[in-house]
């Protein structure tokens, strides 16, 4: 007799969700906007955040930068912390008053938002209503540009090419990574080149990064050296998590190539010619 | 009886990380690993390539296990009863020890000297292998992959493959020294050498024993896929067969197993469909020619009636072992399978080995992931293995005597250093002015940042803080306009 089976209480039985049903999106350019930069982009790559102000403005939209912004609360969340990414995501909340978009100018802080927001606050029914509302008017940077801004650019720069790194937050999240490659090929002189594995992980995962580091050096490297292989000069991508990964190794390895945020490649490129990037 | 509990496994599945850092360097394994996960990965792909049909069919699998786990201890009574009625012996055991037991009671009613496997993870979980051997009898493995491995001691690498770690000129290296025949790299003269000496042995064994993919409650049928034939040998040629399998195996009934082989054997191989299907509902019947006399099912709880119990982590039963989330897992693929020191790597083996051996002796199965989503992508059944291993990293870093108790070896990760170390992170990043003055500091102190700064240097140069922050950049910017 199967006896073993009836100590657990029983639960509702969880079904997977369901597959998003393509994202849909505002006819009309927003007039303002909130500018979510994230901590990774604040400390190490502000320039970053501020070519995302100058391609945003230059579409005619008024930038908010709320300056009690900090983190999104994602490194606690993955490291099995919730309790405390769950304040920290709780002071984010209330950072965005007006009902404006949210711009993010990283994947995985944007699928925070979106994605893991709605669990941390599942057991809040009121906080719910707003965190799912977030969710709705949260967008990835390139996302914005390419479906909310529809941006057209005139490239104004020398011939190159560019590898793209995508993260896996926007790939598997935010299904954003089609985004950056379209603003891409917006560029006339822009040649854009595959790397192997490109779908591939670069090994960050936040905290995995210190508590596995053989492993995740072991990624990294892999990473960087397609990159390079595939002969670009530059390399490109829409996440500072990765950048900050990538590039640190890049320097470490010697490899003279350096990752840049996607936002600043598009306002480098963009600007006319007689003035450098500032 | 024994009553240790895989002492050897229990033991390297702690050693997770010093395991991994050694298999990193073994070039030859990170070469074969992969090239052969890749192949699987593209064949999977050719195999399932329309987009809406691959996740109509992954929602459809992942509805069909959702429900059968909603009715677990039913379907299972079920099972029992009409396998029963058509005259196989179930045998249910909350333990490996307890399998153990059951399976060596039924050899030696027979006096049995000789047992050939089929392929089953479910035997590897029991060491059953190890433990029949103390009693004097031989466990012989048929699968080729399992045979090869058994040949050099070693554990499966991958649940499907056991042995895809090692290429052509490996087996022809171990063929040669272990069975003395003349080396060779041929793929099909190694098979066609290993066949004829496996033939033999299903003649002379007494007992067959092989796994089961799917249980049907309704019909009473134990389904088995497998493509060397292997498997049909050892359930209808020794006049015993014992098949042992997981408690979550139980379907409703036969309908469902349509989609999930589907879902299995192309997740798996890319195949369409196995070279065989067996279904066995009844031993040999007084006018069958042939057919096993007695046939047992042996049913294991072993840690999982304790992933039931809790409505998320129960979304891991769903798992059919089709090994897709190990070949398209860049965690896996660099470091193979054994580094786990578990009988399930990979990702679904970071998150059932807690509950199989718990969380005490697998403490660094839940980190050992960048959560980049892979497997989660492309799992057949839709379990959500990123957010498993968060929630599991969670369990892992409770107090140890917080209530619920919901895992065995709950906060086996535990430090009031580190909780408090997060404390602070989170009255950092929730004060507003701490934060700005935080940041200000770093980005004016930035360039006293050590070069050393624990593992983040061990594989990156030291990352120097901007001279402004964007807060400070920001700022201006938008106090100069308006």
């Amino acid at each position: 007799m199967s006896h073993l089976y009836y100590n657990a209480a029983p639960q509702e039985t969880r079904v997977a969700k369901p597959r998003k049903a393509p994202r849909s999106y505002p006819t009309h350019k927003p007039t303002h906007i909130y500018l979510y930069g994230t901590c990774v982009v604040d400390l190490f790559f502000p320039e970053a955040g501020m070519d995302a102000i100058h391609l945003l403005e230059r579409e005619g939209i008024q930038v908010n930068f709320p300056q009690a912004q900090s983190c999104c609360g994602q490194p606690a969340y993955t490291s099995g912390y919730s309790q405390q990414a769950k304040d920290v995501a709780r002071s984010q909340l209330a950072l965005f008053t007006e009902n404006w978009p949210v711009v993010v100018c990283s994947g995985s802080c944007a699928g925070m938002f979106r994605e893991h927001y709605p669990d941390l606050f599942k057991d809040e029914p009121e906080t719910l209503t707003q965190v799912n509302a977030l969710a709705e008017r949260t967008y990835e940077l390139s996302e914005f540009l390419l479906k909310v801004c529809k941006v057209e650019l005139i490239d104004q720069g020398e011939a190159t090419q560019v590898a793209l790194h995508t993260s896996c937050s926007a790939r598997r999240e935010m299904n954003t990574h089609l985004h950056a490659r379209e603003l891409l090929n917006q560029l006339a002189q822009v040649e854009r080149l595959d790397h192997d594995h490109e779908s591939e992980c670069c090994g960050f995962g936040g905290t995995f990064s210190v508590r596995m580091p053989d492993i995740s050096g072991a990624m990294v490297a892999d990473k960087t050296q397609a990159l390079q292989a595939s002969g670009a000069q530059q390399v490109v991508s829409a996440d500072c998590g990765c950048l900050l990964n990538i590039n640190g190794a890049f320097e470490k390895q010697n490899i003279p190539l350096l990752g840049q945020h996607l936002a600043s490649f598009l306002w480098q490129r963009t600007q006319a010619k007689q003035e450098p990037n500032t | 009886m024994s009553s240790q509990r895989i002492p050897t496994l229990d033991v390297t599945a702690q050693k997770l990380k010093s395991n991994a850092r050694l298999s990193l360097k073994d070039q030859q394994l990170r070469t074969n690993m992969r090239s052969a996960m890749d192949s699987l990965i593209s064949k999977r792909l050719i195999s399932m390539p329309d987009e809406d049909e691959r996740e109509n069919l992954r929602e459809l699998g992942n509805k069909i296990k959702a429900r059968a786990l909603s009715q677990l201890p039913d379907l299972l009574e079920q099972l029992e009863s009409n396998l029963t009625k058509q005259g196989i012996q179930v045998h249910w055991a909350s333990t490996t020890e307890e399998a153990n037991a059951i399976v060596l009671n039924i050899a030696q009613a027979r006096n049995a000297k000789q047992v050939i496997k089929g392929k089953s993870m479910v035997s590897e979980e029991m060491a059953m292998n190890e433990h029949l051997t103390e009693h004097g009898i031989e466990a012989l493995e048929s699968d080729m992959g399992e045979y090869i491995i058994q040949l050099d001691n070693e554990k499966p690498t991958h649940i499907i493959m056991p042995a895809i770690h090692k290429n052509a000129q490996q087996v022809g290296k171990l063929f040669e020294s272990r069975l003395a025949l003349p080396y060779t790299d041929d793929v099909d003269s190694l098979i066609q050498s290993a066949r004829s000496i496996l033939r033999e042995k299903f003649f002379q064994a007494d007992i067959g024993i092989s796994g089961v993919n799917f249980a049907v409650a309704e019909t009473g049928t134990l389904l088995l896929v497998e493509n060397e034939g292997n498997g049909r040998m050892s359930t209808s040629v020794p006049p015993v067969h014992i098949a042992v399998t997981g408690i979550e195996k139980v379907v409703a009934n036969l309908q469902d197993t349509v989609p999930l082989l589907s879902l299995l054997t192309r997740s798996a191989l890319g195949q369409g469909i196995t070279t065989y299907v067996n279904m066995i509902s009844a031993p040999r019947q007084p006018d069958e020619l042939d057919g096993p006399e007695e046939v047992h099912l042996v049913l294991l709880d072993n840690g999982r009636s304790q992933a039931f119990a809790d409505s998320e982590l129960r979304q891991t039963l769903n798992c059919i072992r089709c090994g897709a989330c190990m070949n398209h897992c860049p965690v896996y693929t660099r470091i193979g399978g054994q580094a786990y020191g578990t009988v399930y790597p990979g990702p679904i083996g970071k998150i059932i080995s807690p509950h199989l051996l718990g969380l005490e002796n697998t403490p660094d199965h839940p980190s050992a992931s960048s959560l980049c989503g892979a497997c989660g992508e492309v799992c057949p059944v839709k379990i959500p293995i990123p957010a498993l291993l968060r929630r599991l990293r969670e369990e892992n870093v409770k107090s140890p005597k917080q209530q619920p108790q919901i895992m065995a070896g709950q906060g086996s990760r535990y430090s009031a250093k580190e909780r408090l170390l997060w404390k602070g992170w989170q009255y950092f990043n929730s004060q507003p002015l701490l934060y700005k003055t935080g940041t200000f500091l770093a980005t004016r102190l930035g360039k006293f940042t050590p070069n050393k700064l624990g593992p983040w240097t061990q594989n990156h140069s030291a990352p120097k803080p901007a001279k402004h922050s964007l807060h400070e950049l920001a700022k201006k910017h938008l106090e100069k306009k308006s």
